[in-house]
């Protein structure tokens, strides 16, 4: 029997370890696997993992730095590509996968990353109301940041230049898909906003596949677009699509054609309106003269015609004035006549042949007044109150 | 253009919107009636001479911005 070298535990863990690390395919795989026993240690931030499938299990660790890398919230029963190197943990006396990053996977892998994204940055407020900036009415510069080739910035170059040309382009040429597009397209808003390039932002690209648009859901691009001073509208693809970025930019264009449509107003409208405010300019000023024209005729002098009607009138007045007054005077007169009869009436010799008095008259009418004036058989006319009597002497 | 489109067309509603209340002198309104017209020619003018254009950022190696003018390739 040949003799059997005598290890320690140690010895053997750290024989294993050494054996484990020298196979160069353990140093660098790729582990597919559904997350079970998920542990984030508090105080340290590793990560705590078991790998299984239906045949097996893995126990992995993430340690917090790489862990930091992560795109999404592990959770038990998601499955995942985790990659990484397998060694010994020598005082476990196990083995295990060190996991340098891992990714959702399978179809919904995006989806889920997409669905946690979004879920945290609505708790953290970036999709609310209340930071959504006003889009400028009249831009005289729009900042596009996308790509230079593609569908996209040509359509927007053309309904831009087509409904409002006196809005200028200034492009921020970015990657839109793919490695680094989302730090190019954050680049690309912050870029804009140092320098105030633009009075309103569109940022987007065509449509694609959901891993094309990716990028638009990236967590890079919507602290950008949350912290851009200029208004964004975010242009992602078609209609149907909805990505992070449409949910935190100011406004969200259905396509990028749509999105210069919202960014800038149509010419000719602006013409028809600039032609109405001109028609009410010239309808105020015609008011405004005619309405003086009217204070000013209250003062002005009157016409020839005018003037005679309106002498005639008086003279009317006068006229009518001066018979008034003619008829009191004429009243007044008739008045002292009566006066005065009365007077007179009071002197008259009939009162005094009323008290039995009478008088003799000659044949001429002459008063007797001496009985030496008559002789024997003259006559004469006796006037008695109510009558005249011829007499004779005797 | 002395002034910008947006500018222009909010003085001419303030024009026209003072000019319409009559609270002006006839002076004033006079005056506010030529500056109007002007602002009003100057805005269609604006609108009829417009003419397009697109820059492109060039990437330098300073961060000032660097403009040229920007060809799309037309299909």
């Amino acid at each position: 029997m040949a003799e059997t070298a005598i290890v320690t535990v140690s010895q053997l863990n750290a024989y294993l370890k050494r054996v484990l690390e020298n196979q160069s395919v353990l140093g660098d795989i790729w582990i597919k696997g559904e997350i079970s026993n998920y542990k984030k240690h508090f105080a340290s931030g590793h990560l705590y993992i078991t790998l299984k499938d239906e045949g097996g299990v893995l126990k992995a660790v993430m340690f917090r730095s790489a862990a930091q890398g992560l795109t999404f919230e592990p959770e038990d029963g998601m499955k995942v590509l985790a990659r990484g190197r397998v060694s010994v943990y020598e005082a476990g006396g196990s083995y295990q996968l060190y996991i340098q990053e891992m990714t959702p996977d399978g179809v919904g892998a995006l989806y889920i990353a997409y669905e946690q994204l979004k879920k945290k940055l609505e708790a953290e407020g970036l999709f609310s109301d209340t930071y959504k900036k006003p889009i400028p009415e009249f831009p005289e510069r729009v900042g596009v940041i996308t790509a230079t080739t593609g569908a996209a910035i040509r359509d927007i170059i053309h309904v831009i230049t087509r409904r409002y040309p006196l809005a200028k382009i200034v492009i921020y040429p970015s990657l839109v898909q793919g490695s680094g597009a989302a730090e190019n397209i954050a680049a690309g808003i912050e870029y804009m906003n140092r320098h105030k390039l633009a009075d309103t932002l569109i940022v987007g690209r065509g449509g694609g596949s959901i891993e094309d648009l990716w990028a638009f859901n990236e967590e890079v691009v919507a602290r950008a677009i949350f912290a851009s001073e200029i208004p964004i509208i975010s242009a992602v693809g078609h209609e149907t699509d909805f990505t992070i970025a449409d949910f935190v930019a100011d406004l969200r264009a259905p396509t990028p054609s749509a999105a210069a449509e919202l960014a800038v107003p149509q010419r000719l409208e602006l013409i028809s309106q600039v032609g109405s405010l001109e028609h009410r300019l010239k309808k105020a000023m015609l008011g405004e003269i005619a309405s003086r024209k009217l204070v000013l005729e209250r003062f002005s002098l009157r016409t020839p015609q005018d003037l005679i009607e309106d002498l005639q009138l008086r003279l009317d007045a006068d006229t009518k004035a001066m018979q008034q007054a003619l008829l009191q005077e004429i009243q007044k007169g008739r008045y002292q006549l009566s006066e005065l009869c009365a007077k007179l009436d009071a002197l008259s010799p009939l009162q005094v042949m009323a008290r039995g008095y009478a008088i003799a008259l000659d044949a001429e009418g002459n008063v007797i007044r001496s009985a030496k004036d008559l002789k024997k058989d003259d006559t004469f006319d006796l006037k008695l109150k109510d009558g005249t009597k011829q007499c004779v002497v005797k | 253009m002395a002034k910008g489109f947006e500018a222009s067309i909010k003085e001419l509603e303030e024009i026209v919107e003072k000019l319409e209340s009559g609270e002006a002198t006839l002076s004033e309104s006079l005056k506010l009636f030529e500056q109007g017209i002007k602002l009003s020619k100057g805005c269609q003018k604006l609108l009829d001479d417009a003419e397009k254009k697109v820059t492109v950022l060039l990437q330098t190696d300073t961060d000032e911005p660097v403009e040229q003018d920007f060809l799309a390739e037309e299909e």
